[in-house]
């Protein structure tokens, strides 16, 4: 699903990823999990592909496709999505027109048929439903005046109406009270397939007892210094990262 | 949505050159001799075959004017006009006043046609979708068609061009013209007064609910012509009239004058909506051509409980000068105005309102929304006033401006000023730019950078596109769009 290779990126002279590597199978869940500053959001930004970071070297591969020369409604289109860690606000734009815009001009972009308004309405409903989303709340501006708990829950609704092939969650988990983080992570959850992979990125292990992750990596100084299985996350709950931060350094 | 998705395709459809209006109709005119004097006021006035008074009216305006010199006030730049290089009447030949459409030359037809104004009474009627919309079409310097004319008498409503009210209904036009907008006004009312060439005339008589939207479509084709038109609204008691204001000009390369002067009137418990889209040719890329658009527009809500409410969304003209005002006379009354002024290439915009409040609890409110993006300079100048009778007055003043790219401006200049303790009055002003983390996000989720810009300047500018008439704001959601094109990327 997703390789990515060797991957040099700075921000004008600040070196963030240093010649990072990390693979994801189809339909696993990885843990990039790593103290402040490793460059975790950094590597989410890149992949989604926004503007303002220097790629000096590497390859990130969707399904085999080197994604890195598109934009980031191209790499959209091809299946990628960020879930925000600060979900930003669109003031005056219904959440609803935001959705059916978003969802019917990434169907153009695949040559797909664009959503009439009853089919589009019911699949909504039905996934604000589950993600326990009130209808007021579709009418009112994206994200304006939403709670942080519910501008997560809104990410997860656009995650789960865009039908990713690649789900990055960036500190999801942060600024969560525990019932809010269960729902949240229900909803992604109830979202894994076979040919769905999840990249979550984390702080803490918290998120990961409700998101079981096939694999955990830790990052610290822009690479990848360890990789194993969910015993790994468990581990890093006990002794931190301050071994992390020596190694790198 | 729909309108979103047509935005785009809008958007998608044009090629490197945006104005899509920019056409020009080859159809033979006459024409007053270039330059201005006492004897083209008297040429322009024997043409309408006007009374008298109304001549020497005009007289007096140029008179007045000779005196009087540009204002320099507004922040906007241009070199010096000569006004003894204009035209200041062109009429298509063929059509002197003509009865019916069937006796419009053509051309013209097909000209509105092309501009999707509908003008055959038929046509409208046979659509399902579209509202009856009454048009009177001017085309350079005389109205050419009015429809749905019979219909409207049915009711008592006046719609005509006002050439011709000045015939038909001198004693109307005679008690309210200029009753608004002085002689005296200022520098471009003045010079419209004494060359004024057409123009819609509205009266609503009592009690009357105007059955229909009324709408003035106007057409700058000729060259080096002045455009002067004017308009005359008169509410009368109870009554109810919305009307709409459109205009297009070709693709020329030198600048076009447009000094047109709009007065409406409301009297006891009488409402107007006056919209406004207004496309003039902005000129282009490089700043060359356009419209200069000089334009005096005042609401006088002379009965109690009277309202006025302006409503605008400004794309074109190369220069804007102009200051939709409310004079808030009667007891009660209320004005509004909402804008939305965007600019785009090397287009300059200096507008906003005037909120004069005269009577007892008079309220007026303003809500202007700028966008400049390319190297345009948009202004907002407003002006809100309570003398010393207005006990109770309030206003309410929201500018919010939006800048896209680096290299335009957006400026906020309110002059507020009470003479009654108990005025109360509000402005709030902000600017802000659309943020890459507003595009990023949108962008993430799938929209291209032109549509993600097309959708956050929609939402800002929501509050205004949800005053105008629903046909308008699909069609004033298009231009906006269309306007940006190119700002972004």
């Amino acid at each position: 699903m997703l390789e990515i290779k060797n991957l040099h990126v700075s921000i004008g002279e600040r070196k963030i990823l240093d010649g990072l590597t990390l693979t994801v199978g189809d339909g696993e869940i990885a843990a990039i999990m790593g103290p402040n500053g490793a460059g975790k959001s950094t590597l989410s930004y890149v992949i989604a592909g926004r503007e303002g970071y220097d790629v000096s070297g590497g390859e990130v591969l969707l399904n085999g496709e080197n994604i890195l020369g598109l934009a980031p409604h191209e790499r959209a289109a091809k299946g990628v999505f960020l879930a925000f860690q600060y979900p930003v606000e669109i003031p005056g734009v219904a959440t609803m027109t935001f959705l059916k815009a978003t969802l019917n001009a990434q169907r153009r972009a695949r040559g797909e048929e664009e959503l009439q308004t009853p089919d589009f309405m019911k699949r909504v409903n039905e996934a604000a439903a589950r993600l326990g989303v009130a209808k007021e709340m579709l009418r009112r501006p994206l994200n304006s005046g939403f709670s942080g708990g519910e501008k997560k829950r809104m990410e997860i609704l656009q995650m789960a109406l865009l039908e990713p092939s690649l789900g990055i969650l960036d500190e999801t988990d942060s600024g969560l009270d525990i019932d809010a983080l269960r729902v949240v992570s229900e909803g992604v959850n109830a979202l894994r397939a076979r040919d769905r992979s999840f990249l979550v990125i984390t702080h803490y292990q918290r998120l990961l007892d409700y998101i079981k992750p096939d694999t955990v990596h830790v990052m610290a100084r822009g690479r990848i210094l360890r990789s194993g299985g969910a015993e790994l996350a468990l581990e890093l709950e006990e002794s931190g990262y301050k071994d992390y931060i020596v190694e790198a350094a | 949505m729909a309108a979103l998705k047509e935005t785009v395709e809008t958007v998608e459809s044009i090629d490197v050159d945006a104005y899509k209006y920019g056409f020009t109709t080859d159809i033979e005119s006459e024409k007053a001799p270039k330059g201005l004097s006492e004897d083209i006021v008297r040429f322009i006035s024997a043409k309408k075959d006007e009374p008298e008074w109304l001549t020497e009216w005009r007289l007096g305006a140029y008179r007045r004017w000779l005196t009087m010199s540009e204002p320099r006030w507004a922040k906007v730049n241009y070199p010096p006009i000569d006004y003894q290089d204009l035209y200041y009447y062109s009429a298509p030949k063929t059509s002197p006043g003509p009865k019916s459409l069937d006796e419009v030359d053509p051309e013209l037809l097909r000209t509105y046609e092309k501009l999707g104004i509908p003008l055959r009474e038929q046509e409208i009627l046979a659509g399902v979708e579209t509202r009856k919309v009454a048009v009177d079409a001017v085309f350079d310097s005389v109205s050419v068609a009015t429809t749905f004319k019979e219909e409207l008498a049915k009711a008592g409503v006046i719609f005509c061009p006002i050439s011709e009210a000045v015939k038909t209904h001198p004693a109307l036009v005679q008690k309210y013209l200029g009753s608004v907008v002085p002689v005296t006004d200022n520098f471009f009312a003045t010079l419209n007064s004494a060359v004024f060439s057409d123009g819609s005339f509205v009266y609503v008589p009592p009690g009357v609910r105007c059955p229909m939207e009324l709408s003035t479509y106007f057409r700058i084709n000729e060259k080096n012509t002045g455009q002067f038109e004017r308009t005359l609204i008169i509410a009368d008691a109870g009554s109810y009239v919305s009307y709409l204001e459109g205009c297009t000009a070709p693709k020329r390369d030198e600048n076009q004058l447009h000094a047109a002067i709009v007065e409406l009137v409301a009297l006891d418990d009488a409402e107007i909506k006056y919209s406004t889209v207004q496309n003039w040719y902005p000129g282009d890329g490089e700043g060359k051509g356009g419209i200069y658009n000089f334009v005096t527009k005042r609401g006088d809500c002379r009965g109690r409980n009277s309202h006025i409410s302006w409503t605008q969304v400004e794309t074109g003209s190369a220069i804007t000068w102009k200051y939709p005002s409310c004079i808030l006379r009667g007891d009660n009354s209320q004005g509004e105005f909402y804008s939305i002024a965007v600019s785009n290439g090397f287009q300059q915009v200096d507008s906003g309102s005037k909120m004069i409040h005269l009577g007892r609890n008079t309220k007026s409110r303003i809500i202007s929304k700028g966008i400049s993006a390319g190297r345009s300079q948009n202004t907002y100048r407003g002006q809100v006033s309570a003398h010393r009778k207005a006990s109770g007055a309030r206003n309410f003043t929201n500018c919010d401006s939006l800048l896209i790219g680096d290299k335009c401006g957006a400026h906020t200049v309110p002059y507020i000023e009470s003479k009654n303790s108990s005025a109360q009055f509000e402005h709030e002003a902000t600017t802000s730019k659309i943020s890459q983390d507003q595009l990023f996000y949108a962008m993430q989720r799938g929209l291209s950078a032109e549509e993600a810009t097309a959708l956050i300047v929609n939402g800002f500018v929501r509050d205004v596109l949800q005053q105008l008439p629903m046909e308008f704001a699909v069609e004033a959601q298009k231009l906006i769009s269309i306007s940006l094109e190119g700002s972004v990327g």
